[in-house]
């Protein structure tokens, strides 16, 4: 459903399949490229100066990679998800998610940087997989980790009535372009409207929201 | 009609059943070189080798084993092998990584990172190649080369040798890099 919605969505950047090494994988076979405000506005709002430090939560690809880096910022890669399944899965996620102890161990290992190391974050819909409490520690740690003035790119299903969520590889084809290739369905830990957006991200100087054709809202947070 | 046509057709020797077509195996898929065999000519550790220390090569590696500790080879090319697993920081021209690496890496040319490698650790290169399904953690700092001043001359004049008791002619050492730790 989400997907056949995206796909009218049109797109400004170059065709996903041209990409080497896309069709290798039969997930990532079913990519598609969609237009995104939010990206736009990220890098827009982060600027040019050389040497800008942005993580990035969709895990390596070489897309993104060459996007990022010819601008001359600096790159920290991290596969989110591939970290949240490797501490809390199999089973129920949002239950191992609750245990202090893999809590305490996840969060040194995906987020134990020094404070104000990166001046923006790419955190696309990660933040709707994590269990409140587990949310609420990954916020703190991003809010020390990120400088302040400092952007996130946050990603929300749109749709409150979703049982589970297409989850996505997020690479950047272009300055307004998202090719997003289908890794799995899950159920997300919550849904948020606008309100328990604004509410997540109460410390945030600034929220900008743009809400997508295929029901995503796409939310620009200014730390 | 139909008994006259077939006299006109010339009576062919009854032919034998012929038996099934025999195919000749296909041959197996053939790996690409750097994935499974050794390059020609290149020094290699083998998969069962361990080593613990410091490597240092003025030509070509291909590291299959385990290693632990610094490679060096500043002018060639280190192949870390699909079972190469380093534990260790490394330093090249050129990098290409099908094994596990956990350590900084330092191409001065280019990395590649193939589908089945593994690194966790911060890559400093000019270029970088990654193969979707690879999994890396760490940063990347893409160095690039300073465009040369315009007529400046191609060489440098080689420095008077360093007077005993001076310091030598020292490059100057980068800020220590500010990563963000893992």
């Amino acid at each position: 459903m989400f997907r056949d919605r995206a796909k009218s969505v049109p797109c400004h950047g170059p065709d996903p399949q041209t990409v080497p090494g896309l069709k290798a994988d039969p997930v990532q076979a079913d990519v598609y490229a969609r237009h995104s405000h939010g990206l736009e506005e990220f890098f827009r709002a982060l600027g040019s100066e050389p040497g800008l430090r942005v993580l990035d939560w969709a895990g390596a690809s070489q897309a993104s990679i060459s996007f990022i880096t010819e601008r001359g910022f600096r790159l920290y890669s991290e596969d989110f998800y591939q970290l949240l399944e490797t501490h809390f899965g199999p089973g129920d996620w949002y239950a191992a998610q609750q245990d202090q102890a893999r809590a305490a161990r996840f969060l040194e290992q995906t987020l134990g940087f020094p404070p104000a190391g990166f001046d923006g974050a790419l955190l696309w819909d990660m933040l709707e997989y994590l269990a409140p409490p587990l949310l609420e520690a990954v916020l703190t740690r991003l809010y020390q980790i990120i400088k302040r003035g400092g952007y996130m790119l946050a990603i929300f299903h749109a749709d409150e009535r979703v049982e589970r969520a297409p989850v996505y590889r997020y690479r950047i084809g272009g300055p307004d372009t998202l090719w997003l290739s289908l890794r799995d369905m899950r159920r997300p830990a919550q849904l948020f409207n606008n309100r328990a957006i604004e509410k997540l991200f109460r410390e945030a100087q600034s929220l900008k929201f743009f809400l997508t054709r295929d029901h995503l809202r796409e939310v620009i947070v200014r730390r | 009609m139909w008994k006259r046509r077939e006299e006109e057709t010339p009576s062919r020797p009854p032919v034998p059943p012929s038996p099934e077509p025999v195919r000749e195996p296909a041959p197996p898929p053939t790996p690409r070189p750097s994935e499974a065999e050794v390059p020609r000519g290149v020094a290699a550790i083998g998969k069962s080798v361990k080593i613990k220390g410091q490597i240092f090569s003025r030509e070509d590696l291909y590291l299959d084993g385990e290693i632990e500790g610094t490679v060096e080879v500043p002018e060639n090319r280190v192949t870390i092998g699909p079972h190469g697993r380093l534990q260790a920081s490394v330093k090249a021209r050129e990098v290409v990584v099908l094994g596990t690496v956990n350590g900084n890496v330092e191409a001065s040319e280019k990395i590649d990172i193939r589908k089945e490698a593994r690194l966790v650790g911060d890559i400093k290169t000019g270029r970088i190649m990654i193969e979707d399904g690879a999994y890396f953690k760490g940063s990347i700092d893409i160095v690039r080369e300073a465009p040369k001043p315009q007529g400046a001359p191609a060489t440098r004049p080689a420095p008077p040798p360093a007077q005993p008791g001076t310091p030598g002619p020292q490059a100057p050492s980068p800020a220590p890099p500010a990563d963000p730790k893992r």
